[in-house]
């Protein structure tokens, strides 16, 4: 049994691990990817020490640190975290199961998805989350985004330039991007923004072939011709694995005090997971790091009981 | 040990290509980079081969891996 299992391998989790390891502590890190969202960013620039670093060169620098610990790393995707007795247990995606007598949940936030049927069954078949790794194979086909936010607007900008047609969907009746982008997005020529309309289905066997959305308004459907649907509708928590255990807030983050404890004894947690006010590398790279220290003392206090 | 013929099919900007390319030759393990976003023609063979319009694919030997699976690269070179 390890005494810390840290989950995610973003800033909170790698950081966390750092200030473990240099405890000596036996710790696992369990994690889906290296780097979570700071990968999809082009450039830090409010990190000390960089005036603009690429998202993924800090995450090699991240990891290049965690590697100099020798610190083991299992890659998976956590299902549900549990209490037992003498810790806490993970059941992984892949049916293997990890126990630690401590726990970290560094698990950050991935893209919220629409909830629409066959959105999952199209995933990677055209419908996509990530603008900035799949756009470029789009060049030539028709494609939808749906969101009106500055990374809607600014994956709709992305598309215009390789892309005949792009539609802009947007469930409200205006776009909260910013002018300055929305400017540059009707520039283009080639967007249709569709207001007050809800994603209904995607259509498609193999691959997105259409796109059914509805009208809030008149309720009208309509089928739009497209190849690829970008979803881009903000994040979201990935904290559903540890529902149990916790009680969410209503954005579905984990509540921790100061001391980064989540109030379940020796399970804290860090970053963007949790309902710390300002999602933000940094601090999510000090909240990991306060979080491995609380779980040092918690171990220590508990094989050194005070009094 | 015959060496395994590894095709990477990626875009310049896709964080995931960037990480199993510099995962593999960190391995030590030669690989031929296509660039999507430029080759139509590389395209239509990544989603023809991966049945999907997304990257990094890798194709291992004729194995096909969509995204950055790194248990599975593992497994698929004895890493």
């Amino acid at each position: 049994m390890y005494d810390l299992m840290i989950i995610g391998a973003g800033p909170a989790g790698m950081t966390g691990a750092i200030y473990a390891a240099r405890k000596r502590m036996n710790l696992v890190v369990v994690s889906e990817n290296v780097g979570g969202q700071t990968l999809w960013t082009d450039c830090v620039e409010n990190y000390p020490g960089f005036t603009c670093i690429k998202g993924i060169d800090l995450v090699s620098k991240f990891e290049e640190h965690i590697k100099s610990f020798n610190i083991k790393l299992e890659y998976g995707r956590v299902e549900r975290l549990s209490k037992i007795p003498e810790g806490f247990v993970a059941n992984l995606e892949d049916g293997r199961t990890i126990d630690a007598r401590t726990c970290v949940i560094a698990s950050g936030k991935s893209p919220r998805t629409l909830g629409v049927p066959g959105e999952k069954e199209l995933l990677a078949k055209g419908v996509a989350y990530c603008a900035t790794c799949d756009a470029p194979l789009f060049a030539g086909l028709n494609v939808a985004v749906v969101g009106g936010g500055n990374s809607g607007v600014g994956a709709a900008i992305q598309l215009m330039q390789i892309c005949p047609k792009v539609y802009l969907v947007e469930s409200e009746s205006s776009l909260k991007a910013d002018e300055i982008l929305r400017d540059k997005m009707l520039a283009g020529g080639n967007v249709e923004i569709l207001t007050d309309t809800v994603p209904v289905e995607i259509i498609g066997d193999n691959f997105v072939t259409g796109f059914k959305v509805r009208n809030k308004k008149t309720q009208e459907e309509r089928i739009i011709e497209v190849q690829g649907v970008f979803v881009e509708i903000g994040l979201e928590p990935n904290s559903s694995f540890v529902a149990d255990l916790v009680s969410l807030t209503n954005k579905k983050e984990i509540p921790v005090n100061c001391r980064a404890e989540t109030g379940v004894p020796g399970l804290f947690a860090a970053g963007d997971v949790t309902d710390v006010p300002a999602k933000q590398i940094i601090i999510a790279a000090g909240d990991g790091a306060k979080a491995a220290l609380g779980a040092y003392d918690y171990l220590l206090h508990l094989r050194q009981p005070a009094g | 040990m015959s060496e395994k013929k590894v095709i990477i099919y990626s875009t310049p900007t896709c964080p995931y290509c960037h990480q199993v390319k510099s995962y593999l030759t960190e391995k030590g393990v030669p690989f031929e980079d296509k660039n999507v976003a430029d080759d139509i023609e590389a395209r239509n063979e990544m989603m023809q081969k991966s049945s999907g319009i997304s990257v990094p694919v890798i194709d291992i030997d004729g194995t096909i891996v969509v995204g950055f699976n790194r248990p599975k690269i593992d497994e698929l070179l004895s890493l």
